[in-house]
């Protein structure tokens, strides 16, 4: 399998040198093409530092990171943008939606921004559109739509582009359950139709339980590691929670 | 220590104030520099009539003072309120961690006292140095002596600068303290949750009331441009063409506003390059709140290009015209009807020194027997009397004998006539009327004189004065074969002649002398006026008048012109910053999805430049039209083309506005990057 992500030994230093914090302490693990991923911890764990750092957002300290066999840590300034407007697509748990734009404008700026020509877009935003359930909402503008709606919207934003690798920073935080299910059911979907390569960061068992490998962290380091492999997917949920309790103390903040 | 939080606060917020605070330097200095003209005239060397002017300019550009005081004082509230609403949250803040509203009070006008102090320092200090080239110009204007430099501080301009300001900071004070009284703690603190609604206006409502406002400015246009008279501002028609013009164009600004979106996002390869679909976005969803300001700031605008391209263009047409129409040092008249003695006859029996005249000509004006110019011209009149009031069908034509003018126009540097023993000729210099006399003579009207068929020689009015003046004041004089004239009565007689002088001493005694000569005499103020019968006019005196008006005209509407500039990109610049919040969260996810930094700038130089460009574009359409206008209005002072007018003017605008428009882009992206 083609590998999408590389993580080797990263290290994320905040602070002074008299009060040093190690959100990041020699994190390694990789993914592969086709993969969906999540990687949950709880509040504090670095699980977002992780993130930031993978999406080019913020810089690590030491260590290096690869996608698609370029390492990023090198790039710099307009370079990173260019990487993360062509590997990466972004979706947040605050939606980032642009208020003034309809759906429909929201998801073409992807590709605008990339450069692409106005002949293939209209097809390809109501494929895309089509296939996430959202095509009524397409003229609507984002302050008209249900929030599962904005973030299916986001999703569309994000996969249009055909990125390497889809990054979604707590994507059902901000949804209700009925929204985040239709939601996880649309990455299911993206993950094994398109195929989409997703890594997605949450602190939540039910949204994990989508994902086909759960990677735990807890104090800036790998805590676990579980692979869903056949298992239905209640069993996995089961499995999920048995390791946040192994987490310890703050498993309650973890669900 | 509330001192240092203000203090810290005005830091942290320098890019809020940095527009704030340039207003404010702008409006001292402008303000210091035109108060302060009297003083800098003072220590100019120029004659008595000149020093009446400079006194009349001072006391108009007092006057003016009051007015540009409240555009200003408006402008100052404006600006500190739209400075109080971007920092709701911090007033939240403050509020939440028990600061008690008194104290935040006293923070708040402890920052606008700072402001204010630093802001009234630099101005007067940079209006100070600037009123010293104001000087220069000013002496420029009045051709007075500058070969030694002065440097002048009008301690009467300062005081009342600081007066003004510090009258304008306390209102400042007292808005603030009123707007922190009335906050409420879960309004500051949620002050950015806005409640986003898009208008999209009707496209068909759009296009309908576009094409209307269109038709509706086009008649405007017209009525200010081909039906205009001189008597149009008596008329109700400038205030109905005023209102047709700003509601026009108030609505075009809002069909375009609300329509430019649906328009363009059918041309889609433009909307889905790059950022224009966000650009675009961007300025519609603001456009809808901007349209009373935009039509606000064109109107300014336009009024200031009309105010500072007419005024320019006056002073230069007036310093042209001395050299062109004051060929001699005097002209005396006397009405021969009245006193029925010609000018020689009547100053020497007075006992006139004659030789302090030199080079001196003559003509005589001859009764017209009722030959009117309705007569002369014909259904042609019809347009002069549109433009001139003074002017009806019954003004009785001057008459003049051809070799007399022959002899005048050869010491009053007009050119030679020729005309047969049956034909006339006209001499004339008002543009319009020039205009409608051609047409008549074109048609090769005939005119009866004292029983003479008299036909036209030439088939246009030739040019020229009769009189001393600095504008073109010839309405018409006909020329006709001496034999014509035999006989015939005499009206008025007219000399004009030199001084006997080589140096302004020399010719200011002469003058002196002259002047005490006819009015002791002849202009006594106990015969009425009628009864007069000695005029004179001289070039001195019609140089300084002259001068005067261009002058007064030049700085007033500078003054004016300037303030208004200054508060309507001011305006701009505050309503686009006040969108600043909402644009950092935008942009800032335009760059989390990947958009590069050049694009992001681009995106914003065309959402700031489409804001300032809208104006500007119908400001610049309407001034087309309105300096037409003036120049008709203004037709006998202007003989010169607008050209480097406008040029000028334009160079004003775009130091002034361009700075507005250059320091919110720097200002808008120092914000959006967070």
């Amino acid at each position: 399998m083609e590998e999408i992500l590389r993580i080797e030994n990263i290290e994320k230093y905040y602070g002074s040198r008299s009060s040093l914090t190690k959100a990041l302490d020699l994190v390694s693990f990789s993914v592969d093409k086709g993969e969906f991923v999540a990687i949950m911890g709880a509040s504090g764990s670095g699980k977002t530092t992780l993130l930031n750092c993978i999406s080019t957002i913020d810089k690590v300290t030491s260590g290096h990171i690869f996608i698609g066999g370029e390492d990023i840590t090198k790039l710099k300034g307009n370079d990173l943008n260019r990487f993360r407007r062509e590997e990466l697509g972004f979706i947040f748990q605050d939606f980032n939606l642009l208020d003034t734009m309809t759906a429909y404008e929201n998801i073409a700026l992807a590709l605008s921004i990339k450069g692409v020509g106005v002949a293939g877009i209209d097809s390809k935003i109501k494929e895309t559109a089509n296939s996430l359930g959202i095509e009524e909402v397409l003229n609507k503008y984002p302050y008209q739509m249900s929030g599962g709606q904005k973030q299916r919207v986001a999703a569309a934003r994000a996969i249009i582009t055909e990125p390497k690798l889809v990054l979604a920073d707590e994507p059902t935080g901000a949804l209700d359950s009925r929204s985040s299910k239709m939601l996880l059911e649309s990455f299911k979907f993206m993950n094994e139709s398109i195929p989409a390569t997703i890594l997605m960061v949450t602190h939540d068992a039910f949204t994990a339980s989508y994902a086909k490998r759960v990677i735990f962290i807890k104090d800036g380091k790998i805590f676990n590691e579980i692979i869903r492999a056949d298992k239905s997917r209640k069993e996995f949920f089961n499995e999920i929670l048995d390791v946040i309790s192994l987490l310890g103390g703050d498993a309650s903040d973890a669900l | 220590m509330l001192f240092k939080l203000a203090l810290k606060n005005i830091k942290k917020s320098v890019k809020d104030y940095s527009i704030y605070f340039f207003t404010l330097v702008i409006g001292v200095i402008i303000f210091y520099i035109f108060n302060a003209l009297d003083t800098q005239t003072a220590m100019l060397d120029v004659s008595n009539s000149t020093r009446e002017i400079m006194v009349l300019m001072s006391t108009f550009l007092a006057g003016v003072s009051v007015f540009v005081a409240i555009v200003l004082g408006a402008l100052i509230i404006y600006a500190s309120n739209f400075l109080i609403k971007r920092r709701k949250k911090e007033f939240g803040v403050y509020l939440t961690l028990g600061m008690s509203k008194r104290r935040m009070s006293t923070i708040l006008l402890t920052e606008t006292l700072i402001i204010g102090i630093i802001s009234m320092i630099v101005g007067l200090v940079l209006g100070i140095i600037l009123s010293q080239f104001m000087s220069v110009a000013v002496a420029n204007m009045f051709e007075a002596d500058m070969s030694r430099f002065t440097f002048v501080f009008s301690a009467k301009a300062a005081v009342k600068t600081i007066i003004f300001f510090g009258i304008m900071y306390v209102i400042v004070m007292i808005f603030n303290t009123i707007a922190v009284g009335r906050c409420k703690l879960i309004d500051l603190l949620y002050a950015e949750k806005k409640n986003e609604q898009l208008k999209v206006r009707n496209p068909i409502l759009c296009l309908t009331l576009f094409i209307i406002s269109c038709v509706v400015l086009g008649r405007a246009y017209y009525l200010v441009t081909v039906e205009l008279g001189a008597d149009f501002f008596s008329r109700t028609d400038l205030i109905k063409v005023i209102i047709m013009g700003s509601v026009s164009t108030f609505f075009i600004f809002w069909s375009v506003s609300g329509s430019i979106l649906y328009i363009v996002t059918r041309m889609k390869g433009y909307y889905f390059k790059k950022l224009n679909s966000f650009t675009l976005r961007q300025f519609s969803s603001k456009a809808n709140t901007m349209v009373m300001s935009m039509t606000v700031v064109c109107l300014m605008l336009f009024l200031t290009i009309v105010l500072l391209g007419t005024a320019i263009s006056l002073t230069r047409s007036m310093n042209k015209n001395i050299k062109d129409f004051l060929p001699k040092d005097i002209q005396i008249v006397s009405k021969v009807n009245i006193s029925e003695k010609d000018v020689k006859t009547v100053l020497s029996e007075n006992g006139f020194d004659m030789s302090k005249l030199k080079d001196v000509a003559g003509y005589n004006i001859y009764d017209s027997e009722g030959l009117t110019m309705g007569e002369v011209m014909g259904e042609y009149i019809q347009s002069t009397l549109n433009m001139y009031t003074f002017v009806s069908e019954d003004t009785e034509e001057q008459i003049m004998s051809l070799s007399e003018y022959n002899e005048f126009a050869k010491t009053f540097g007009n050119e030679q006539l020729a005309i047969e023993d049956d034909q006339y000729a006209i001499v004339c210099s008002l543009d319009s009327v020039v205009r409608a006399r051609n047409e008549a003579l074109a048609t090769g009207r005939t005119i009866n004189y004292r029983g003479f068929e008299l036909k036209p020689a030439y088939s246009e009015c030739q040019i020229g004065e009769i009189q001393l003046s600095t504008n073109k004041i010839n309405e018409g004089v006909i020329i006709v074969p001496d034999h014509v004239v035999e006989g015939a009565k005499i009206i008025e007689n007219s000399i004009v002649a030199d001084y006997v002088a080589d140096t302004p001493e020399e010719i200011n005694e002469i003058e002196l002398y002259v002047k005490d000569f006819i009015e002791s005499k002849f202009q006594r103020e106990d015969v009425p006026f009628d009864d007069w019968y000695l005029f004179y006019t001289t070039k001195e005196v019609s140089k300084s008048a002259s001068i005067g008006i261009g002058a007064i005209a030049t700085f007033v509407s500078l003054y004016v012109g300037v303030i208004f500039l200054i508060a309507s990109a001011a305006i701009l610049s505050l309503k686009e910053l006040s969108e600043s919040a909402d644009n950092i969260e935008r942009f800032a996810v335009l760059r989390r999805i990947g958009t590069d930094e050049k694009m992001i700038e681009a995106a914003l130089f065309k959402q700031v430049g489409m804001f300032f460009f809208f104006p500007m574009l119908f400001a610049i359409i309407h001034s087309f039209f309105g300096l037409k206008a003036s120049s008709k209005i203004l037709e006998i002072f202007i003989s010169d083309g607008m050209g480097l007018s406008i040029f000028v003017t334009a160079v004003i605008i775009v130091g002034i506005y361009g700075g507005y428009f250059i320091i919110t882009y720097i200002t808008s992206k120092r914000i959006i990057k967070g």
